[in-house]
């Protein structure tokens, strides 16, 4: 029972370190991200047509407009 | 009571590795020893010279701004004793020479090819600027660039550090 926990201990530690590693760019790791190809808006004409696509098939729910649907919650 | 030690013994174990490599200086700490963090590039002297350290990278908008404020200060204050000394932290090498190249100034610059020297600082923004005093000690931490703002706050901390 004692090596089941002291397992469980060790290895939620180990993956509490790991995490800090894999998940978190550090602010000097931004290169890729800051290149201009990561822009949303670099081609106006692909952000148009996305925010024409985006629009219809929301159109139910107000599109890009509109807070909420019909139901009333927003 | 032997487990609870192991169980103590391990965690610290663990957490120390998880912080390892990032010695993260803050203003009072000593200047981390730059020669061996950076072991190919030619650092000038900085023994009892007030030294601006500022890590820099060529997709980093404020730090292209700040470029020729450092330049300005350069000119001010080199004669009495500062020394700046630019990192570039892109991991791709060619940008880094193709930025530096495009940068007419006249402090060094070193390119931090491994990102060592960074992690090392482990700045919080880029660009960061850390400013240390003739005993090699950290004085000052400048996270970011405001034209105006920041080479003001410069301006006065150097000369404070100068006539120490």
């Amino acid at each position: 029972m004692k090596s089941l926990l002291f397992l469980a201990c060790t290895s939620a530690l180990a993956l509490c370190s790991c995490s800090q590693h894999l998940v978190r760019v550090k602010p000097y790791e931004r290169g890729h991200l800051a290149h201009p190809l990561m822009r949303p808006d670099r081609d106006p004409l692909l952000l148009t047509m996305t925010q024409h696509a985006y629009f219809s098939r929301e159109a139910s729910f107000g599109g890009g407009g509109v807070g909420g649907g019909g139901c009333g919650c927003n | 009571m032997t487990h609870h030690l192991r169980y103590i013994i391990v965690a610290a174990a663990l957490l120390t590795t998880a912080q390892a490599g990032a010695a993260d200086p803050k203003a009072g700490s000593p200047m981390p020893e730059l020669q061996s963090l950076l072991p190919d590039a030619k650092l000038p002297v900085t023994a009892g010279k007030v030294v601006l350290i500022d890590f820099w990278a060529s997709w980093c908008e404020p730090c292209r701004a700040s470029f020729p404020a450092l330049q300005r200060l350069h000119q001010k204050f080199a004669g009495r004793g500062l020394v700046i000394v630019g990192i570039g932290v892109d991991e791709d090498a060619a940008d880094y020479r193709s930025f530096a190249s495009k940068q007419r100034v006249g402090f060094a610059l070193a390119h931090d090819a491994g990102q060592r020297a960074v992690a090392h600082f482990n700045p919080p923004t880029m660009p960061t600027s850390y400013l240390v005093d003739r005993q090699g000690r950290i004085r000052h931490v400048h996270k970011g660039f405001k034209t105006g703002t920041t080479e003001a706050e410069y301006t006065r901390e150097i000369e404070t550090l100068l006539a120490d």
